[in-house]
């Protein structure tokens, strides 16, 4: 068994293979790639939490991690690729607004501002919360941008996920102590979430005939 | 002092015997694990063999620069080879005389040669090929910079012996986000440098596709097999650094004694292939890049080590 003083020392090494994750999600292209990255991305999430949990001797965050790894490791790839397994399995690239390297310099810029604004906030705090806080809102941001610069539905809702991810890898931190009922209601959510945004994506698959909701940017008259 | 300068050679003396076995048995492993049987590990041994017993050749147009090339390149990873840590973990007697950031001015100025040599042929895809490996290296060169950068920031020395040392000191040390992002950032350093997949492909006999190889096109007897020779020696010495600065100094030696120095030979070496068996899944589990798509590549390892930095300087 892991002690408590290792914990800490490994959740900065979890805390930056999350943010690395996060710079692959604005790297890729293809769907596919982005949902794996989600998968590890989630994973990540919920070795963190059972970490804290091991240091602040939470429950409630191993419960965290357990439904983290059910939720999002297994049951919203396992949805998207029953719902949506042609487009995601297509292997075409995705339409970015933006090229690849200056989103990645934008995202870089991101992860600065969001230490510089969580600086004043975690000044005095422990160093599990200055991680997760300051790369937890680090992912938000940078997943808000993805949703920006992506151009098609699937790839939006993942972005959309990783920004989820983002918040709730801050909010383990900060509140350890969250009760449990709380944490069920936001991993149904993202369940919901996907389920909702997944059927939409659906429908608008079947209505025009591609995913590429940047394209849908007119109204038609008639 | 004159044993530490005898531990000195050895180490060069390692690196030119063995390096030719490390890029034979990647090679071997690279065709095994797609189903092919693939040449024997001792291949590239064979190849150096069979070049310098034959005549040399040079191109009507060439000049003396073409000709002196393949010594400069040959001798740039020895130098760099007296520099680092191959096989023990305390400094030797030229350490001192130079850090990373000469060691990588030491390989520069071989690449500076080559692609000199290249266009020095007048063959157009020597020229091409040429600028290529320029365009591949002008966008490393921001991610070396970083790399240096943050190890000489969180080692307080760019000196690989100091590194090393600080990064054995602890296990925090080592777990240290900094120094895991440094860590991938290399990595995709030494794919773009030694021309691998997804940056390159080695083996590929496509002229028009070719970015490293084609700068050695026009060589010929022994000026290739320095070439050849030089090639894997680069890719020994970046691995060496990869493993013994940056990832962990397990199985150098640590004891003043030529015996202990001696064991060290083979458990560095195992410690080698362990990387090649990374590279080889890498390089089988990707395509190459087009490319245009390189700069992205080398734009996500510039990223990750500016990451790095960041991380190290907020105190993450």
């Amino acid at each position: 068994m892991l002690d408590p003083v290792l914990a800490r020392h490994l959740n900065p090494l979890v805390g930056g293979l999350f943010l690395l994750v996060t710079f692959g999600l604005i790297a890729t292209r293809q769907v596919l790639a982005a949902v794996r990255i989600f998968i590890l991305q989630s994973l990540l999430l919920s070795f963190s939490a059972a970490l804290l949990g091991l240091v602040n001797n939470s429950f409630h965050l191993y419960a965290v991690a357990v439904i983290t790894v059910a939720t999002k490791v297994l049951l919203i790839p396992l949805f998207l690729r029953g719902r949506l397994g042609a487009d995601m399995h297509a292997r075409r690239e995705v339409t970015l607004s933006v090229g690849i390297p200056s989103s990645l310099l934008a995202a870089l810029a991101l992860t600065g501002f969001a230490y510089v604004i969580m600086e004043p906030l975690v000044q005095s705090a422990d160093t599990d919360i200055i991680v997760n806080a300051s790369v937890g809102t680090a992912v938000l941001l940078i997943g808000a941008y993805a949703i920006v610069v992506r151009r098609e539905a699937l790839p939006q809702l993942m972005a959309l996920l990783a920004m989820e991810n983002g918040a709730f890898f801050a909010g383990i931190s900060i509140a350890p102590d969250l009760p449990m009922i709380a944490e069920l209601a936001a991993a149904f959510d993202v369940v919901i979430i996907v389920v909702v945004l997944g059927l939409l994506t659906k429908k608008i698959d079947e209505r025009v005939g591609h995913t590429t909701v940047g394209d849908l940017d007119e109204l038609k008259e008639g | 002092m004159i044993q530490k300068i005898g531990f000195n050679v050895l180490q060069v003396i390692t690196v030119m015997l063995l390096a030719p076995l490390l890029k034979g048995i990647l090679n071997r492993w690279k065709e095994r694990l797609q189903s092919k049987r693939g040449p024997s590990i001792f291949q590239t041994y064979f190849d150096i063999w069979k070049l310098f017993h034959k005549d040399q050749v040079f191109p009507e147009t060439s000049t003396w620069i073409f000709r002196i090339t393949p010594y400069i390149v040959f001798a740039a990873p020895i130098f760099v080879t007296l520099l680092i840590p191959v096989l023990t973990s305390y400094p030797l007697f030229f350490a001192f005389m130079g850090d990373m950031v000469g060691g990588g001015f030491v390989l520069a100025l071989a690449g500076f040669f080559a692609t000199l040599a290249a266009v020095d042929t007048s063959n157009p895809y020597g020229a091409m090929g040429a600028s290529r490996t320029r365009m591949v290296s002008f966008l490393a060169e921001p991610v070396f910079m970083m790399v240096f950068f943050t190890v000489a920031f969180v080692a307080g020395s760019t000196i690989p012996y100091i590194v090393q040392q600080y990064w054995v000191e602890s296990l925090s040390n080592f777990f240290e986000p900094s120094h895991v992002l440094i860590i991938v950032a290399f990595f995709m350093l030494i794919i773009a440098e030694t021309g691998s997949i997804p940056v390159d492909n080695p083996s590929g006999h496509f002229e028009l596709a070719m970015i490293d190889e084609s700068k050695s096109l026009e060589y010929s007897g022994s000026g290739a097999a320095l070439m050849k020779w030089a090639g894997s020696m680069k890719l020994f010495v970046l691995l060496s650094i990869f493993c013994n600065v940056l990832v962990s100094p397990w199985g150098l030696a640590s004891g003043q004694s030529f015996g202990e120095v001696l064991i060290a030979v083979p458990l560095v070496f195992c410690k080698l292939l362990a990387v090649v068996t990374l590279l080889v899944i890498v390089e089988s589990s990707f395509s190459k890049l087009r490319l245009f798509r390189i700069s992205e590549f080398l734009s996500v390892a510039f990223i990750i080590s500016i990451a790095a930095v960041l991380t190290k300087l907020l105190e993450l």
